[in-house]
């Protein structure tokens, strides 16, 4: 356990070092502390992993955090199966994505608070994922969303980025609202906040209501609810998908790591987490199935026609994160986690690789401008080209085998919603290759389109950066390897090391059946692959004369739906004229200020009256106090 | 034998010599002394019932106003020197920096 402890106080104690001596001490070596810390951690991970691969879990409670009557919490660590996946995503991913911003920031003025930010990150991401109760967790997961902001807003002296960082936050706060409503209904339930007895407990609630607002709700229903809020919130899914594309204001390595790797995923990670309940109540599995499924379509179609490089990465995410939840809805949260774990790593993989074009490209983000980066770039075109791959769900690559197994057990799952969500994903599945690939080869072929300055500056980037992408492409194709179906011959090892924590969901149907759901996911990622490489190098005047036919459409792809338009009139504006009608023009300028400016004014309006009193003429003094003992000696004598 | 009344009557006219031109005269050196004169009405008072109660300690208080008065016409009279040397006047009425 001792050594166990040193995963997450490693990135706290570099977090420490960096924000108060990185200033005046460290300045350009700050992100030696950060990233000997963060493979400290990577180190320790693996044994654990070596450890829970034994069948070694732990759970103890490392001291009391507090105590009120009968609510107890303490900071606790559980190490499962789970966790122990969970530790080698965040401490892998993180650990290439620190090294991968030295190159990254160098030469950035801020150098040693990136990195003081990005461990303190890690230090919370880590206790999100560690925690033995709800409670930690809700510290891991407000601490994430804080570093989330800081770095989203890491450029602040730019509105935009300010901006983000505030919506981001703000947009988390809906969500979380709810994830707290849940904990509280959790301990009101059971008593404690701790997974281990509430888990065991849960099934005896099954057919438990409660009272809701005046209606009876199934409360197991109304929990799994209530905490899938705060998971729509942090995993960006619909309707609070919207803090995510714009996050992308935030440096590269801090989109690839929070915003693709590890925070966002947090969501999947807390529906997994407590999968004991969600089981239980069908309802919540379908919305969770559904919101997935839904979020997912709705994410790539959107990606079809952006052209901001990292915005069309964003969307991808939101489609994938949707993706695993479609998977926990209809009950595979071991394939769930596997997607996670997967897409971790060419996620992650294909925001640096977008992070080394900008490099390239001098802060140019509009595909529109690239084109033909294949000969300046080979080592980033070859990464992103496999991690594309890969997202495509190409045979043999890591998304291949967790996008087939999501299919597979949505097709043959019990779920009432399992066909819905199954076709609904293939379609996606379609979507994905083709966004993909619009982004490779807009990209990476053809004829350059920026400006001749832009063309001259094009440079591939140096070690620091193409190490961590070669390695995070390893990942991207080599970490589905350790689920391969039995199918095709593999053992479906990640399905069976997840079992002990979740459950084992079994596909009813043939090997035919299986066979046909892989051919046509493998079907759709190949048309979507050729479709792309059709429409965007073999006639480029096709996607303009498409966008011009279709021109709604386009144009409500083009501007996300108008969501954010669709908020900023139902609640942005109306909170905003409320703030400046009724809180600024009546609350505070009528009531506040009428208090805090009348009292005084009151005090000192009288006291320019009775001041008088005070002549300053010492006689008058003295009359008066002869005057009152005259009327006391007076009264005294008349009683 | 003077009857104690007669005493308590004098106290009481020296006493009120001193309040009134304590409150009437504007010098403030006239006032100061208005001050002692009705420290000086109580001693007499004192000094008249402690002969008439055999009871020495109402003589016992005089001494200590009479030393308390001393020491207050020793401070008295040097701040009414430094107040003359500020103001160049002893008139209490040009004295009024207090007000409010």
């Amino acid at each position: 356990m001792n050594n166990y402890l040193l995963i997450p106080f490693l990135p706290l104690a570099a977090f420490l070092i960096n924000i108060l001596l990185g200033r005046n001490f460290l300045k350009e070596k700050a992100h030696w502390v950060s990233i000997l810390a963060v493979a400290g951690s990577w180190v320790v991970a693996v044994m654990a992993l070596v450890d829970t691969m034994a069948g070694k879990t732990i759970n103890e409670d490392l001291y009391s955090w507090f105590v009120s009557g009968n609510f107890k919490v303490s900071v606790g660590f559980l190490i499962d199966q789970l966790t122990a996946v969970m530790l080698i995503v965040v401490t892998t991913c993180s650990m290439l994505i620190h090294i991968y911003s030295v190159g990254y920031m160098h030469g950035d003025k801020g150098f040693y608070r990136f990195f003081a930010y990005l461990s303190l990150f890690t230090f919370c991401m880590l206790m999100l994922v560690m925690a033995n109760n709800f409670l930690q967790l809700y510290f891991g997961w407000e601490g994430v969303g804080l570093c989330s902001y800081f770095l989203i807003g890491y450029y602040f002296d730019k509105k935009s980025a300010s901006d983000a960082g505030k919506k981001a936050f703000i947009v988390n706060r809906f969500g979380d609202f709810g994830f707290g409503l849940g904990i509280i209904m959790i301990f009101l339930t059971f008593g404690t906040v701790y997974y281990e007895p509430v888990f065991a407990q849960a099934g005896g609630f099954a057919n438990h209501t409660v009272n809701f607002l005046g209606y009876d709700v199934h409360l197991m229903t109304l929990i799994a609810l209530l905490l899938f809020c705060g998971s729509v919130g942090k995993s960006a899914q619909m309707p609070l998908h919207v803090w995510l594309p714009d996050a992308m204001e935030g440096p590269t390595p801090v989109s690839a790591l929070i915003h693709a790797a590890t925070m966002v995923t947090a969501g999947v990670f807390l529906v997994a987490r407590c999968s004991p309940i969600f089981s239980l109540s069908e309802t919540a599995l379908m919305v969770v199935a559904l919101t997935g499924a839904i979020t997912s379509l709705f994410a790539a179609t959107i990606g079809l026609v952006q052209n901001d490089i990292k915005r069309i990465i964003a969307y991808s995410t939101i489609s994938q994160l949707g993706y695993m939840f479609l998977a926990c809805g209809v009950g595979a949260y071991s394939a769930g986690i596997f997607h996670l774990y997967t897409h971790a790593f060419f996620k992650a993989l294909l925001f640096l690789c977008a992070g080394s074009v900008m490099h390239a490209m001098a802060g140019e983000l509009n595909l529109q401008k690239m084109g033909g980066l294949k000969k300046y770039m080979p080592v980033t075109y070859m990464t992103m080209l496999l991690a594309s791959l890969s997202i495509a769900g190409v045979p043999g690559f890591a998304g291949f085998f967790s996008k087939d197994e999501i299919l597979w057990l949505a097709y043959s799952g019990p779920s009432p919603v399992g066909k819905l969500v199954w076709a609904i994903g293939t379609v996606v599945a379609f979507l994905t290759a083709l966004y993909s690939f619009r982004l490779i080869f807009l990209t990476f072929h053809g004829k350059f389109r920026g400006t001749h300055e832009q063309e001259h500056h094009l440079h591939e980037s140096p070690k620091v950066m193409t190490i961590p992408l070669i390695l995070l492409c390893v990942g991207a194709i080599a970490s589905g390897w350790v689920g391969i179906p039995h199918l095709l011959g593999g053992g479906a090892h990640f399905t069976e090391f997840m079992k002990p924590v979740l459950g084992h969901p079994e596909g009813h149907g043939t090997h035919s059946e299986e066979w046909m759901v892989m051919a046509i996911s493998v079907i759709a990622g190949f048309s979507g692959i050729g479709l792309a490489y059709f429409m965007y190098l073999k006639r480029a005047d096709i996607p303009v004369r498409l966008a011009a036919r279709f021109s709604a459409v386009h144009k409500i792809l083009f501007n996300k739906y108008y969501v954010d338009e669709f908020y900023s009139f139902l609640i942005v504006r109306p909170a905003i004229w409320i703030a400046k009608n009724i809180l600024i023009g009546i609350t505070d300028a009528k009531i506040i200020e009428a208090i805090v400016n009348g009292i005084p004014k009151a005090i000192g309006g009288f006291s320019q009256v009775i001041r008088k009193v005070q002549t300053g003429f010492l006689q008058h003094y003295a009359t008066i106090m002869a005057t009152g003992i005259l009327i006391i000696i007076a009264l005294m004598l008349l009683r | 034998m003077v009857p104690l009344n007669w005493y308590l009557m004098l106290s009481a006219v020296v006493f009120m010599i001193g309040v009134f031109g304590f409150l009437t005269r504007k010098n403030i050196i006239i006032m100061f002394m208005s001050v002692e004169l009705m420290l000086n009405g109580v001693n007499i008072s004192l000094v008249a019932f402690s002969h008439y109660l055999q009871d020495m300690r109402g003589q016992i208080l005089v001494f200590f106003i009479i030393t308390v008065a001393a020491a207050e016409a020793a401070i008295g009279l040097a701040i009414i020197i430094a107040l003359f040397r500020n103001k160049s006047t002893a008139h209490v009425d040009e004295m009024n920096e207090m007000k409010g």
